[in-house]
């Protein structure tokens, strides 16, 4: 127990606010628990008095925001059905982040991943469902992978800043959604919202029983808790946290720098692909525009907020989930635009990187940042 | 000819037209964010900006009537942003791509907050001067019809181009760029500097995104901005931080991002989309072309974190 109490510290160590590799101070583990709760809190403090100033309550905010999140069995299944590819998409971020890369195209990893899910399911049309469903599943991770692998080559390749570059690719991927779907892949029978043929109800993988939570949540928890063994109990997440750390050090002992990068933005566009295919075979059984919600980049929040520890991940993806599913609750009961789940969510992201001064209060990387 | 039947010369007649229209919040972002990368900040959160820009300049005009003031609160909603980002920023051990990604988010979510009330009225929009007056087709005069924000970008670019050469202020931001320790040995605040010139930088992110909302497209929606921001990021680097190398940049990815509207107009409909993202696919084949793994970009400022 005590060894997996100071995981944590290694996976902020080598988080991106480290950037200029610091030491770590052990022995204050409860930090890392205290200063993201103590900002999350300033964060909707700060809530509060914004939409105090428009003339809400903001004890009625909070109300409904639990009641809407929490609050009813009913609300706790929409929670956790909106935090699986929350999930999926935060350790897209999460991965990479161990050897000290920012990725932040989780939302075009997520579209691809649909696309190639949903082709693969419309020409394997009349297979056992149970074989379009784990082809759906290889599809969307090849596919989510490949996107991202593309930023990881260019990084290791050409010098191509990943950050920059992945996102630009969340453009060229809805791009291409948006083409396919109303091009060649559209139902002709679709016509205000133009999407591909349906693949079919026998082939979506349905719902936990007893539950109206899809099994997607049981993906992303397998897949957190796999990431999290990845990274911290074997060999290559030691290799991959030692690049990331010190990329010169890395080299110096023999590990192969570049095979670490490409393979850990394979996984990790993988978890997003699979966010996009599950969104597919659990919730809207066609690729649409419906897809391009902002999955991707509330799990770039939920990364960041989790210190991209991919076990902190799964509470933190709940509660963020938690903040979408309310978003709706807000709007019918307080009269908040839906844009207002945005605003909360960035300033609980700028709260939280605000926070990381306060660890350990030593600043000499003051002025380099 | 003079019936506007000019057939296919529509394309590149449409693509000059829309270097000149659709180049200017590009110009003016990569402008922006050339002052503050310089000073050895990165701030990724101009897509915010600009979405604030757009918002906040389209609501002041609306309100008072002068687009002009639009513009102006436009530029300041940015120098405010860019406060909140160097401020954070200069807080030990944060990272400002993260915070960068924090506040593109924060802006957006904030802009479409604030502005969901101003999708159904019609604001006040700027003017254009007519440089097409000699023509009598159509098409040659939409394309000359310029917005004085082009016009003001394409003086700015020089302007800070000596500004950066041969003045104090373009001396102290290139310092602290290039070395924060040298500045500070010299008796300046880093801090001092960053902060400035990341409220110039997003004063002029905000006033290209008044150029979206109160000229063309010309009016607030959530869809106005898709990525203008991060593009003009990315253009700063294939510009080598170089303000003449922003402006051609800028007009290139303007002819760019035309493209699509521009062959969708003489019914090349199929590939739609696809045109669309020629900005983006542009952007990126640059900088594969432009970056290597073994060098430094030339011309990076040293204290850049994205370039290590």
């Amino acid at each position: 127990m005590t060894t997996e109490a100071a995981d944590p510290v290694d996976a902020a160590a080598i988080a991106p606010a480290a950037d200029a590799g610091f030491l770590q101070r052990y022995g204050a583990e409860i930090e890392y628990i205290l200063i993201p709760g103590a900002a999350l809190v300033a964060a909707l403090l700060v809530f509060g008095v914004f939409v105090a100033l428009f003339g809400k309550n903001p004890l009625d905010l909070y109300w409904y925001m639990y009641y809407g999140a929490f609050g009813t069995w009913f609300s706790w299944q929409n929670t956790l059905s909106r935090a699986a590819p929350l999930i999926l998409t935060a350790l897209c971020t999460a991965l990479p982040a161990q050897l000290g890369m920012v990725i932040i195209g989780g939302e075009g990893a997520l579209l691809i991943g649909a696309l190639s899910a949903t082709s693969v399911a419309l020409a394997l049309q009349g297979m056992p469902p149970l074989v379009v469903q784990i082809a759906m599943v290889i599809a969307g991770m090849t596919g989510g992978g490949l996107w991202i692998l593309l930023s990881g080559g260019l990084r290791q390749y050409r010098g191509v800043n990943e950050t920059i570059s992945s996102l630009l690719l969340v453009y060229i991927a809805l791009a291409i959604l948006n083409h396919l779907v109303e091009g060649p892949m559209r139902d002709p029978a679709s016509l205000n919202k133009p999407s591909t043929r349906e693949i079919g109800a026998a082939n979506m993988i349905g719902t936990i029983p007893g539950t109206d939570v899809h099994w997607g949540l049981v993906f992303g928890l397998i897949l957190a808790i796999a990431s999290y063994v990845l990274i911290y109990h074997t060999t290559f997440g030691f290799a991959a946290r030692v690049a990331g750390g010190n990329i010169r050090a890395a080299k110096i002992v023999g590990l192969s720098v570049g095979k670490l990068i490409l393979t850990v933005c394979f996984l990790a566009g993988a978890c997003a692909g699979l966010a996009g295919m599950v969104e597919v075979a659990a919730v809207q059984g066609r690729t649409n525009a419906n897809l391009a919600v902002g999955y991707g980049f509330t799990g770039i929040l939920v990364a960041f907020l989790a210190r991209q520890n991919p076990l902190a991940i799964i509470p933190v993806a709940i509660l963020l989930g938690g903040i979408n599913a309310s978003g709706g609750l807000l709007q019918r009961r307080l009269g908040l635009p839906d844009a207002s789940v945005l605003v909360l969510q960035g300033i609980i992201f700028i709260s939280v990187l605000a926070s990381d001064a306060l660890y350990g209060r030593i600043g000499f990387l003051k002025g380099k940042s | 000819m003079a019936d506007g039947n000019i057939g296919l010369w529509t394309v590149p007649l449409a693509v000059l037209g829309g270097a000149i229209r659709v180049s200017t919040p590009f110009l003016f972002v990569s402008l922006g964010e050339c002052i503050t990368e310089r000073s050895g900040c990165i701030n990724l959160g101009l897509e915010g900006t600009l979405v604030m820009g757009a918002m906040s300049a389209y609501g002041i005009s609306y309100l008072t009537g002068s687009p002009w003031l639009g513009v102006l609160a436009a530029g300041l909603t940015g120098a405010l942003l860019g406060a909140l980002h160097a401020g954070i920023c200069s807080l030990p051990r944060v990272n400002d791509v993260a915070v960068g990604i924090s506040l593109m988010l924060f802006g957006t979510g904030l802009a479409f907050f604030l502005g969901k009330p101003l999708i159904e009225p019609t604001a006040a929009r700027l003017p254009a001067i007519d440089f097409g007056w000699w023509s009598d087709v159509p098409q040659v005069r939409a394309a000359l019809r310029i917005n004085v924000l082009f016009l003001l970008g394409v003086i700015l670019a020089p302007v800070l181009f000596w500004a950066f050469k041969t003045t104090r202020w373009g001396l102290l931001i290139r310092t602290a760029g290039e070395s924060a320790d040298a500045a500070r040995a010299m008796g300046h605040s880093v801090l001092m500097i960053r902060l400035r010139a990341t409220m110039a930088g997003g004063f002029l992110a905000g006033i290209g995104g008044s150029f979206l909302s109160l000229f063309y497209p010309g009016s607030w929606n959530e869809g106005l901005s898709s990525g203008q921001g991060i593009t003009a990021v990315a253009l700063v680097i294939f510009a080598r931080w170089d303000p003449m190398l922003c402006l051609w940049a800028s007009l290139a990815f303007g002819g760019a991002a035309a493209l699509g509207p521009a062959l969708q107009s003489v019914g090349v409909t199929s590939g739609y989309h696809l045109f669309n993202a020629a900005p983006y696919i542009l952007t990126l084949l640059i900088m594969i072309i432009t970056c290597s793994p073994k060098r430094t970009l030339s011309g990076a400022p040293a204290e850049l974190s994205i370039t290590r």
